[in-house]
């Protein structure tokens, strides 16, 4: 990766050992349901708040995928985590609980994109042999800091999207079995100056597009080289602006898209565009996705994990909402 | 029958305020505590040109439940209360008249809060 590029090729390849994913009970209800790896009964998970049950619901996550990677706390380099709420104290008091070196994220929801690029970064410089990445969202924690309180009962509007209840990490490694990260390009900040923060699809999709674009131009390839172009959380109007947008371009990516803010959830769920949150991308890749590249049903996808960074200050300061996305290139080894 | 007329125009009443208020949601970027306010302020302006009387006895609880009721209160108590003691009744009469409704807010409020917990919206 020169200056003026974003794209970066690795050339030892690091290796998605294990993933594990875990959601709250509406998640469970959804289409996805057999695919998660744990569907929680109650979204408190028998904690006195939504915060630590928000913690909670990380450090299993966490301390899961480690399990099924055959590994123990001491053997990861590195903990790569980050979440949606201020100081980003699930990630944080998640690594309170364990022994690893611990590095906080945030990228908004698309910090697991971002903890991905960061982690086969530092695996491939030779100085680390594994890393763990992930992140997490719950409803009820993001509604009351983003929004209302719960306790005000209020509406979602048309273009709102529904934050997800879930945890996802990943544990990467330079050698082990699974599918490599082969390229990552690293998004830059796009703003087309939407302020309402009830419709931040529209808001991140510029974004994702000009990551696309970009990922697509540097390494001179065709949208249809990958299986699946999976974005994390534009839902439905995001996704079709992103159509909308790559067209334009000259990118047709409608036969290939996937998001995973749709894929979650279904129409009868009253989610209105989708699902978001850190937590979507994150606990649906190290689920679902995982699941296809293991059955052989995926050989190549392009994650774009995809973020909206405003905070409560700033919409209500009436700021626009700057988008960004990070482009991860996942292929069977 | 009379009393499933009166019914009838409460809720005709209050099912038009809240039709305006969902077309403000669904329409307009305003967020809910905007509009709230828009409405209170609406229901000073019905007293202040003594509409909302006029509409009360013809709708009942159907305009003086929400919250357009409560700007109209505040109103009427500042109108009355500068009658009764002069200028400085403007200050104080609104916030008299609006006492019990407002203790009863955080009273209930309270109250609530101690017998219940929030719950994750399905």
């Amino acid at each position: 990766m020169n200056g003026g590029e974003q794209t970066i090729v690795f050339e030892r390849k690091p290796h998605i050992i294990a993933g594990y994913g875990i959601v709250g009970p509406k998640e469970g209800e959804g289409p996805l349901a057999q695919y998660f790896d744990e569907v929680a009964k109650d979204d408190l998970f028998d904690q006195k708040s939504y915060e630590k049950a928000e913690c909670k619901m990380h450090l299993l996550a966490i301390e899961r995928a480690i399990e099924r990677a055959g590994l123990h706390e001491s053997d990861v380099c590195a903990l790569l985590s980050g979440d949606l709420l201020n100081q980003i104290i699930s990630s944080s008091f998640s690594a309170r609980e364990l022994d690893i070196p611990f590095l906080g994220l945030y990228n908004a929801c698309s910090t697991f994109g971002e903890a991905l690029i960061l982690g086969s970064i530092m695996l491939t410089s030779g100085s680390m042999q594994k890393v763990a990445c992930s992140t997490s969202s719950h409803f009820s924690t993001a509604e009351r800091q983003y929004r209302y309180p719960l306790e005000l009962g209020t509406q979602m509007t048309p273009t709102a999207q529904w934050t997800v209840t879930g945890s996802g990490c990943s544990v990467l490694s330079m050698d082990g079995e699974g599918p490599v990260v082969t390229s990552a390009t690293v998004g830059k900040v796009v703003d087309y100056d939407i302020t309402d923060a009830n419709n931040m699809g529209a808001a991140m999709a510029p974004a994702a597009a000009f990551t696309i674009a970009t990922h697509l131009r540097e390494l001179r390839r065709k949208a249809d080289y990958y299986d699946y172009i999976v974005t994390g959380d534009l839902g439905i109007f995001g996704s079709e602006m992103l159509h909308q947008l790559l067209l334009s371009e000259g990118i047709d990516i409608a036969e290939n898209h996937l998001d995973c803010g749709k894929l979650i959830f279904d129409e009868t769920q009253k989610v209105h565009m989708g699902g978001s949150g850190a937590g979507c991308s994150s606990s649906v890749f190290n689920t679902y996705f995982l699941q296809q590249f293991k059955e052989d049903k995926i050989k190549r996808m392009l994650f774009v994990p995809t973020g909206a960074l405003l905070s409560k200050v700033s919409s209500l300061q009436g700021e626009s909402i700057p988008g960004i996305a990070h482009a991860v290139a996942i292929e069977v080894a | 029958m009379d009393i499933f007329l009166q019914f009838l125009q409460a809720f005709a009443v209050g099912g038009f305020i809240c039709l305006i208020g969902q077309l403000l949601i669904n329409y307009t970027k305003m967020t809910s505590s905007r509009i709230l306010v828009i409405f209170l302020l609406l229901g000073a302006l019905l007293e202040g040109v003594q509409l909302f009387d006029p509409i009360e006895s013809f709708a009942g609880c159907g305009i003086t439940i929400p919250i357009v009721g409560f700007g109209a209160v505040l109103v009427k108590g500042a109108v009355k209360a500068m009658h009764e003691t002069g200028l400085l009744g403007v200050l104080t009469g609104g916030i008299v008249a609006g006492a019990a409704g407002l203790a009863a807010a955080i009273l209930f409020g309270f109250l609530m809060s101690v017998l219940f917990k929030s719950r994750t919206k399905s």
